[in-house]
């Protein structure tokens, strides 16, 4: 087989084509997201929320194994929706508080999550093999039911996060001056929070609970190395994610490796090489002098090129040659 | 019609009072210098009269509406001490001023933000930055950015945070050059400085704060001793002052 006939069998594969519409949307979604994150310094509050939707997949399947609903998972998903905005919302209103630090309230999510969700599903009738699909993610076996509700979450948070970019910037990048305008910066914060939230729960199937964060975060830190602005970094985020994701699944269907992994691994490995080449191609483009010339207010001898004063040097023995 | 109009103001910010009863009237088209030394209040005042920090007590009107959503934000500008500590994502002086558009009723900036913005920065003169990241300026380009984003809105009352605070000479001349303009244009000011020192010659009241309570309203205070000599040489080392009488004096910070 010929190499552009792997492409068209790859592109003809119904599976294949639900897993490439659930990557291109989760790794456009996800970085717009990522970048405020990593504005307000949450960079690991989306792990927070990943912890914590694995209590809700197992709530939801406690939930449908009390209803008797098939398949036992159906709930799952609207469950791990449920706990992943509670826990978000929960984060906001204790980093609001300043009582705890933010710091420790997630690290109680962490551990609240994971014990919660390990717990209920053996309550549930599940095993812990049941959580490893959420865990870790199982592109490959994703539905159609699954790519709708994927569809639907992705276009919202792009919607909202792209829509109100502006006043979602102004709250995050200086709170006090937010406040100061009247912006209604807590319902602002929350929101950013729900965001994350959905986000979570829309890639969970993609990349898997533990690394859902890694699509949110890794994909902003390569794009804010080269882009000036906010604006770009989202924009550079966003389009890195989609290359990810899509390279990654790509590979999976050829390799038989774990989709999650691979795309994490891809999007840590192009942040290493973007922090490697970047001060090599920047050094070569850096020709003027950053510093404003405005005089000071001291008489000192010039020290080199540039910073010559309108005084002589000072002509007593011993300054110059030490 | 009164700019600012709070009565009996408390602030209490981690269990401390940090103002304890100020009442601060300000009329449209005043400039107004708030004194005081490092941790008297000044700044916790201000931003509980901006809504920054919560009240404890007393009652807050600004432009005429009481503190919260039915004021004119839109004609509000603050203009804090610093720029926020910078987060992990790069903004440019462009962003950073267009943020300034927006207030309580509008979330999206307007269609002709980019033209505002620049006039904004060139007014500052800082035109030449409006590309650059702000994490990467000086901190004084840092402040002529933090200032045109409060400008940008067109504000009937500013309020300045320290704004000459480690600002070399020159670029402290230009401030007072584009407050003056200011308050000729009728904008009421309310500025926060450690010494009069060049705005001597805009301020039309001055209010000082000693721990939490105003102690002096009215005219310009003569500054202590030698320090009011035109050509005191300010370089000497200060000393420590010597601790507060009454109650503890905290500074305190509120970030996030």
């Amino acid at each position: 087989m010929t190499g552009w006939e792997q492409v068209l069998a790859l592109l003809g594969s119904p599976l294949m084509q639900r897993a490439l519409v659930a990557a291109v949307l989760v790794g456009a979604a996800a970085p717009v997201v990522g970048t405020f994150l990593v504005q307000k310094r949450m960079a690991l509050m989306g792990d927070g929320i990943g912890h914590v939707a694995l209590t809700g997949v197992a709530l939801g399947w406690l939930v449908g194994t009390w209803a008797a609903v098939s398949p036992a998972d159906a709930l799952a998903v609207p469950g791990a929706v449920v706990a992943a905005v509670v826990g978000s919302v929960v984060i906001e209103l204790v980093r609001e508080r300043g009582r705890t630090s933010g710091d420790l309230a997630l690290a109680i999510m962490f551990y609240g999550g994971i014990a919660g969700g390990v717990l209920l599903i053996k309550v549930a009738g599940g095993t812990n093999a049941n959580l490893m699909s959420y865990l870790f993610g199982s592109i490959s076996t994703v539905s159609t039911g699954d790519l709708w509700w994927t569809a639907a979450l992705a276009v919202l948070v792009l919607t909202v996060g792209v829509g109100l970019r502006w006043a979602l910037f102004t709250v995050s990048h200086d709170e006090e001056f937010a406040r100061a305008s009247g912006l209604p910066v807590r319902v602002l914060s929350m929101l950013v929070a729900t965001l994350a939230a959905l986000t979570v729960t829309v890639a969970m199937r993609v990349v898997g609970l533990l690394l859902v964060s890694a699509l949110m975060i890794v994909p902003v830190a390569v794009a804010q190395i080269f882009a000036r602005s906010f604006g770009r970094t989202m924009a550079v985020a966003s389009a890195v994610g989609i290359s990810v994701s899509v390279v990654g699944l790509v590979i999976t269907y050829w390799n038989d490796v774990p989709p999650g992994a691979t795309i994490v691994v891809l999007a840590i490995a192009l942040y290493a090489a973007a922090a490697v080449t970047h001060p090599l191609l920047a050094r070569r483009r850096t020709v003027h002098d950053p510093h404003p010339d405005l005089s000071d207010d001291v008489l000192v001898p010039a020290t080199g090129p540039g910073c010559e004063d309108d005084v002589p040097r000072d002509p007593r023995p011993g300054t110059s040659a030490g | 019609m009164n700019a600012i109009e709070a009565a009996d103001v408390h602030v209490t910010l981690g269990g401390q009072p940090i103002v304890r009863g100020v009442d601060l009237t300000v009329p449209t088209g005043q400039v107004l210098a708030l004194l005081g030394a490092n941790g008297s209040g000044k700044s916790t005042l201000v931003r509980s009269v901006l809504g920054v920090v919560p009240l404890a007590s007393g009652t807050v009107r600004l432009l005429g509406e009481p503190l919260g959503r039915t004021v004119p934000w839109q004609r509000v500008g603050y203009v804090p001490q610093r720029m926020a500590a910078a987060g992990g994502v790069p903004a440019t002086a462009l962003e950073v001023v267009v943020s300034g558009l927006l207030h309580g009723r509008r979330l999206r900036p307007p269609r002709d933000r980019r033209a505002r913005a620049d006039a904004a920065l060139d007014a500052l003169g800082v035109a030449h930055l409006r590309d650059r990241r702000v994490q990467e300026m000086s901190g004084g380009q840092q402040q002529r950015v933090l200032i045109a984003r409060a400008l940008v809105r067109e504000p009937e009352l500013l309020v300045l945070d320290e704004p000459t605070s480690g600002i070399d000479v020159p670029t402290q001349g230009s401030f007072v050059t584009a407050l003056s303009r200011l308050r000729d244009a009728g904008t009421t000011v309310v500025v926060i400085l450690h010494e009069i020192g060049p705005f001597a010659p805009l301020i039309d009241r001055a209010v000082v704060l000693r721990h939490g309570r105003v102690v002096h309203d009215g005219p310009p205070p003569p500054a202590r001793g030698e320090h009011g000599d035109a050509d005191h040489d300010h370089t000497h080392p200060h000393a420590d002052p010597e601790p507060p009488s009454e109650g503890p004096d905290l500074t305190l910070e509120v970030t996030r």
